[in-house]
């Protein structure tokens, strides 16, 4: 039988895989991509919660999942709006080298 | 084993694998591709945990809407003429922050007595999950929705900006 | 009526084969119904351009869908020297799984579908929208700039005619008050969706040719523009999967939705009497074979007499037209199913209201598209003139 364990493993792995996309990639659009993956362990984890816990309301668990998933996607919208427009600027995307206001 | 525990494997397996995959091919569409693949397994995961709808949604949001931007973004700057595509100068440093973060993390969730399964839980009908969400959070599902038509505007006009000024 | 076809052989099923079977149905139908299509609108377009369409091959010319498979199989499997090779191969694939997995949650006859799904409706929209990404992958893996140039159109066509899809089929949802497909079929039994909810149904018409790649909406993988756009490079049996596994089972299945959800598929109008006792799902069968025979002719002949859109035009009947009417349906049915409980008034104001929606969107696609009068164009013409 699956428990609650099961699904918080998987969900501390894949947070911290996205956690090294984001602080390692230089592609700007790849940090984007480590961010979803920490926000949709996340998600996970609520999910988790939500099934093995017994909550008075296990339904609030899928609801804040829904908020989420709302998020990351008008996230997702304005970084890659950010990063086109940080392309038409720059000719790159490489964040090693957005170092404008780096001092 | 049950036939639970035998898919649960599999999608740990596919999630994780394909997000490790993510992390270390070097061409950043294939990353992007690896990624879709891993979130489509959190999806399977969604299912497993008995929320169908999450699961659409998912499928819907994240292999639609979220892969494309992704793809289309990454075509838009550069795409397979990208040159610095590898990790960056502090990935050291990132796998030192991320890998103490996966044995804290681990520790913790393994040595925390949780509460045991809550049994044979009652399926959530999409209706009652519709009218929680407009009864009870009807404000942050507004505030929500006001998010998204804000970061909706302001990615036309952050990437319709070189257009005006031409 | 559970199981009538497996029941009629009288065997115990498993869980497994039983999943199984239906499974190998809907491949046999899908196949043998892809071949029909092809073949279909051949003939049809034929007869529209005032020629015969295929003649040869057996009589009437339908053995031609089999000889074009033969062909199509017998050819040498071409890919490029700098093509990505992995994602050149999945992308088929990965174009065809969603629509495959469509046809899997869709309600042929009266309790038989591979499977039942309470959010049925939803997940078809779900599902298919991941098409999308075969079409990324393939246009990018292609080393072609055409091939990239139609991905990228495909990508930004898909993912804009996907939102007025929901609508319609929101909208449609809504009046339902589910989205259990056999739950929407059954609330049809004296009138079809399609009466009270006009606009939607056009709305889904006119986004599925757009889902489809068809004319006129075929702009990313148009002939004479970007010579068949992500699919320039593919050839023999992975263009046959792409072009008619995935082409003609995305029509097929998509025009078998429709005329579930919108003409009460096997439900109107003789409703599930059941006069013809264990043998009901024949007629429910030809119920449905009909009206998505209709429905399917009439994309086709909508993409045989239509050129193409601009891309520009394109997206602006998508975000300008399409959408706002959409969501102004939407609202509208909100208040109408809030406010009136009588299952009458309700319906003539659903009609009404729908209706009244339709005509304004087509007087304002009129006003959008018509031609300006000859002074206003030597107005503008002038205009620039004195700018330069």
């Amino acid at each position: 039988m699956i428990s609650l364990e099961h699904v918080l493993v998987v969900g501390a792995l894949l947070f911290s895989i996205g956690l090294f996309i984001a602080l390692s990639r230089r592609n700007a659009v790849g940090v984007l991509m480590g961010i979803e993956l920490m926000l949709n362990s996340v998600n996970l984890n609520l999910i988790g919660f939500a099934r093995f816990v017994e909550a008075p309301r296990p339904i609030d668990g899928q609801v804040f999942a829904v908020f989420v998933i709302t998020v990351a996607a008008a996230e997702a919208a304005v970084a890659l709006a950010l990063a086109v427009a940080v392309y038409r600027l720059r000719q790159t995307i490489d964040v090693d080298r957005l170092n404008l206001l780096k001092w | 084993m049950t036939v639970a525990e035998v898919v649960f494997y599999l999608l740990a397996l596919l999630s994780v694998i394909a997000a490790v995959g993510v992390v270390t091919v070097p061409n950043v569409v294939h990353a992007a591709l690896f990624l879709i693949l891993s979130l489509l397994g959190v999806a399977g995961f969604y299912i497993l945990l008995s929320s169908e709808f999450l699961a659409l949604v998912q499928v819907l949001i994240y292999g639609g809407a979220v892969a494309t931007i992704i793809l289309f973004g990454l075509m838009l700057t550069g795409g397979r003429d990208l040159p610095a595509v590898g990790p960056g100068a502090q990935w050291p440093l990132a796998l030192l922050v991320s890998g103490a973060l996966v044995v804290l993390l681990l520790t913790a969730v393994l040595n925390t007595t949780w509460p045991r399964d809550a049994g044979e839980m009652t399926l959530i009908s999409i209706n009652t999950l519709g009218s929680v969400l407009f009864r009870e959070w009807l404000l942050p599902f507004e505030l929500a929705s006001l998010v998204l038509l804000v970061a909706l505007i302001g990615a036309v006009v952050i990437s319709s900006q070189e257009e005006r000024e031409s | 009526m559970a199981l009538v076809l497996w029941g009629l052989f009288g065997v115990d099923m498993n869980v497994w084969l039983d999943a199984f079977l239906r499974l190998q149905l809907i491949v046999i139908v899908m196949t043998v119904t892809v071949m029909a299509l092809i073949y279909v609108e051949r003939k049809f377009v034929g007869r529209i351009q005032m020629r015969l369409g295929p003649m040869r091959t057996g009589p009437y010319g339908t053995l031609q869908s089999v000889a074009d498979a033969v062909k199509l199989l017998t050819k040498e499997d071409l890919r490029p020297a700098t093509a990505d090779f992995w994602l050149f191969e999945l992308a088929p694939y990965v174009t065809f799984v969603p629509v495959f997995m469509t046809l899997l949650a869709l309600p042929f006859m009266e309790d038989w579908g591979v499977r039942d799904l309470q959010l049925g409706l939803f997940y078809i929209v779900a599902v298919s929208g991941v098409t999308v990404i075969g079409y990324i992958m393939a246009g990018w893996a292609s080393d072609n700039k055409y091939a990239l140039l139609g991905a990228v159109r495909s990508a930004a066509q898909l993912i804009s005619y996907e939102i007025p899809l929901i609508l319609a089929v929101l909208a449609v949802s809504m009046v339902a008050g589910s989205l259990n497909l056999n739950d929407i079929i059954l609330q049809q039994d004296t009138i079809p969706n399609a009466l009270l909810q006009p606009l939607p149904f056009l709305i889904l018409l006119t986004a599925t040719l757009a889902e489809l790649s068809r004319r006129p909406f075929d702009i990313p993988i148009g002939e004479s523009e970007v010579v068949g756009g992500p699919w320039v490079e593919y050839s023999g049996i992975r263009w046959s999967i792409i072009f008619a596994l995935t082409e003609y089972a995305g029509l097929w299945g998509m025009a078998v939705l429709g005329s579930l959800v919108f003409l009460g598929g096997w439900e109107f109008p003789f409703g599930t009497s059941g006069f013809w006792g264990d043998f009901d799902f024949l007629y429910q069968m030809a119920l449905v074979f009909a009206k998505s025979s209709f429905l399917i002719l009439t994309m086709m002949l909508i993409s045989a007499t239509f050129p193409r859109l601009r891309i520009d035009q394109l997206m602006a009947f998508c975000w300008k037209i399409l959408l706002p009417f959409g969501f102004l349906q939407i609202v509208i049915n909100g208040i109408v199913l809030m406010y009136l409980d009588s299952e009458v008034t309700r319906d003539i104001a659903l009609f009404a209201t729908s209706g009244a929606l339709l005509v304004a969107m087509a007087y304002v696609t009129y006003l959008a598209t018509r031609q300006p009068s000859r002074e206003a164009r030597v107005a503008a013409m002038v205009a620039a003139r004195s700018i330069q």
